[in-house]
């Protein structure tokens, strides 16, 4: 098998060769050989470690979990996607970034049933799908539990309150967090209250050229808080988001991006 | 030198999984033969509680420096038994319903009496969830720790049941049903001074037993294991821990780790508090995410603190999200 994958990513075997169902799931998922016939249908699979999701090794709350998807490794990537193989709903969010206007890489917080693969694949301009994960130890619960605004009275007073800060970086990249107010229901909690989520942010520069795309589904956790990697233009002085949910709610976010932000550290201890 | 009282060296070391993998096997050999049929099975699953004695009438069980396993059964919780002449005193039950039913037997073995009341430190499933080896109407704790095992105990049994499995059979979540408030009570010659505080959680309690000289700490404070925070107010438990440290206490028994004639669980418990925080809001500061604050390098002197890693990438999910929300700049609203 690792022979095939190796040869495979050299391009010595015709991509027909490495379908998902062909390579033993180093997650050894259940669903995975349906997971991924769903997800890539005959497009060419490889596990791939340049793929990597980085997890928390213990859970503290099931619908807040954090997780890294990060696919930077990899040239060229189109499309990022997030999969959980045994959560009710297994598709949890796609970056698309625009013209290489943002790195591959996601964080954000997730809501699980069960213990789970939880994976990232990402697709490159040769139409390979790279796929990592990590089998994510966990109680369940969290898909079926109600959102926390679901206790309060006046959540819809905060509904779309949104937060957020460019951390621009030397390298010419910048961290963008954004935290927008929000149950993100997942239409199977035990109040039957009905799906109602975030489905989309579009990231723009200032200008309105657009940097990335994320698609997100119910799976993403309450109060959505991500942090991208963007390449603004130097002249973006902010980074403009439209969010849209389900019910057609729009939400507008600007986020200056002046140059004088600390840039990250490289270490972050001492 | 202060006096440290600790548990015995264990026999079945679970630090050492080789070694714990070795015994496991040497049984699976030994036994095999004999029972062909129910290897399977397993002996059926005891704590074996040993009290170690902190003073006259005064026995603390020590729990493991660890995280709650299914090897160790949730037995990580200091649990301490003082003898009184209207009977055992105890504070905190342990993690499941066979413990607590161990832990009466052994209180009444050791005092000869019935049990005379059941004290609650807070409200985590370790100290609580060998409530049923007693009877509800002798255990006593705070308001805010009864409210919280109310609101907060099937979930904490969810994951107790995921964790310990086999160990925890047949615990259910039992409420205490004596409210204890600040003042002092004497129990059959014991002179306990009830202090509710708070930080480690909502409501926390502390006893000092003015006879011995005995101050039961909780998860207030503890000793050469990394402190947690998943319910905490650190600057809360910072005063707190101010608050404590000027009792003149013969021996000072923290809710995980060593009984010590010293304040040196205190001292600790407030350092690390303080260190994590600042490294935290550090990290948060500079952009970082989650996952990546959770690796972090930490301070060279809590290499010698048990699960400090495990504990600090806890700390990053339960202070990083209100960090977000406190400090992070409005940049939008719903527009439509």
């Amino acid at each position: 098998m690792l022979r095939i994958l190796a040869a495979a990513l050299l391009g010595l075997v015709p991509a027909h060769l490495v379908y998902a169902e062909t390579a033993a799931d180093p997650l050894q998922s259940p669903v995975w050989n349906d997971l991924a016939r769903k997800t890539f249908g005959d497009a060419a699979v490889v596990f791939d470690g340049r793929v990597k999701v980085t997890v928390p090794a213990i859970v503290e709350n099931q619908a807040q979990v954090p997780v890294s998807a990060d696919a930077r490794g990899l040239a060229n990537v189109e499309r990022l996607i997030v999969l959980t193989d045994l959560n009710p709903i297994q598709h949890v969010l796609t970056i698309t970034p625009a013209q290489s206007k943002a790195e591959a890489y996601i964080s954000f917080r997730l809501k699980i049933e069960q213990a789970t693969p939880v994976r990232a694949a990402a697709l490159t301009s040769d139409g390979v799908w790279h796929v990592g994960g990590v089998f994510l130890e966990a109680a369940g619960g969290g898909c079926s539990s109600p959102a926390m605004a679901r206790g309060d009275a006046d959540w819809t007073a905060t509904l779309g309150n949104a937060q957020g800060k460019v951390w621009r970086q030397a390298d010419g990249t910048a961290r963008l967090r954004l935290r927008v107010r929000h149950p993100m229901d997942t239409g199977l909690a035990k109040d039957n209250t009905p799906a109602f989520f975030i489905e989309k942010f579009d990231v723009k520069g200032a200008s309105g050229d657009p940097l990335a795309t994320v698609e997100m589904f119910e799976p993403v956790a309450e109060d959505p808080t991500i942090t991208l990697s963007i390449k603004p233009a130097a002249s973006d002085a902010s980074i403009n988001i439209d969010g849209r949910d389900n019910n057609g709610n729009i939400y507008r976010s600007v986020v200056p991006a002046p140059w004088n932000q600390s840039a990250l550290t490289t270490t972050s201890g001492h | 030198m202060p006096v440290t009282i600790d548990t015995p060296p264990d026999p079945h070391d679970p630090s050492d999984p080789q070694r714990r993998q070795l015994l496991r096997l040497a049984a699976a050999a030994f036994v095999a033969p004999l029972l062909p049929m129910f290897t399977a099975h397993a002996a059926p699953l005891t704590y074996d509680l040993k009290p170690v004695k902190l003073d006259d009438g005064a026995w603390m069980i020590g729990g493991r420096q660890e995280a709650i396993t299914f090897e160790n059964g949730g037995a990580i919780a200091n649990i301490t038994i003082l003898d009184s002449s209207e009977g055992a005193i105890i504070i905190d039950t342990g993690p499941s319903r066979r413990f607590g039913e161990e832990l009466a037997t052994l209180a009444r073995t050791l005092t000869g009496k019935d049990i005379a009341r059941v004290y609650l430190t807070h409200f985590h499933p370790d100290h609580v969830f060998g409530n049923q080896g007693f009877e509800a109407g002798k255990i006593a704790a705070p308001a805010g720790v009864i409210k919280g095992l109310q609101e907060l105990g099937n979930g904490f049994s969810d994951a107790m049941y995921y964790i310990a499995r086999d160990w925890m059979r047949g615990t259910e979540v039992i409420l205490p049903s004596v409210t204890v408030t600040e003042g002092i009570e004497d129990i059959g010659g014991r002179r306990l001074r009830l202090l509710p505080r708070a930080g480690h959680t909502g409501a926390d309690l502390a006893l000092f037993e003015e006879k011995s000289g005995l101050l039961i700490a909780g998860d207030l404070a503890f000793l050469d294991r990394a402190p947690t925070t998943p319910h905490a107010n650190l600057a809360t438990w910072r005063n707190t821990l101010d608050e404590l440290s000027a009792i003149d206490c013969k021996l000072l028994v923290p809710g995980h780790g060593p009984a010590e004639s010293s304040t040196r669980a205190i001292t600790q418990t407030r350092d690390w508090l303080t260190a994590i925080e600042s490294i935290i809001v550090r990290c948060f500061e500079q952009g970082l995410d989650m996952t990546e604050a959770m690796q972090a390098e930490l301070p060279a002197g809590f290499a010698s603190i048990a699960l400090a890693r495990y504990e600090f990438t806890r700390s990053v999910m339960h202070l990083y999200p209100a960090l977000e929300a406190s400090k992070l700049p409005g940049v939008g609203k719903r527009s439509n």
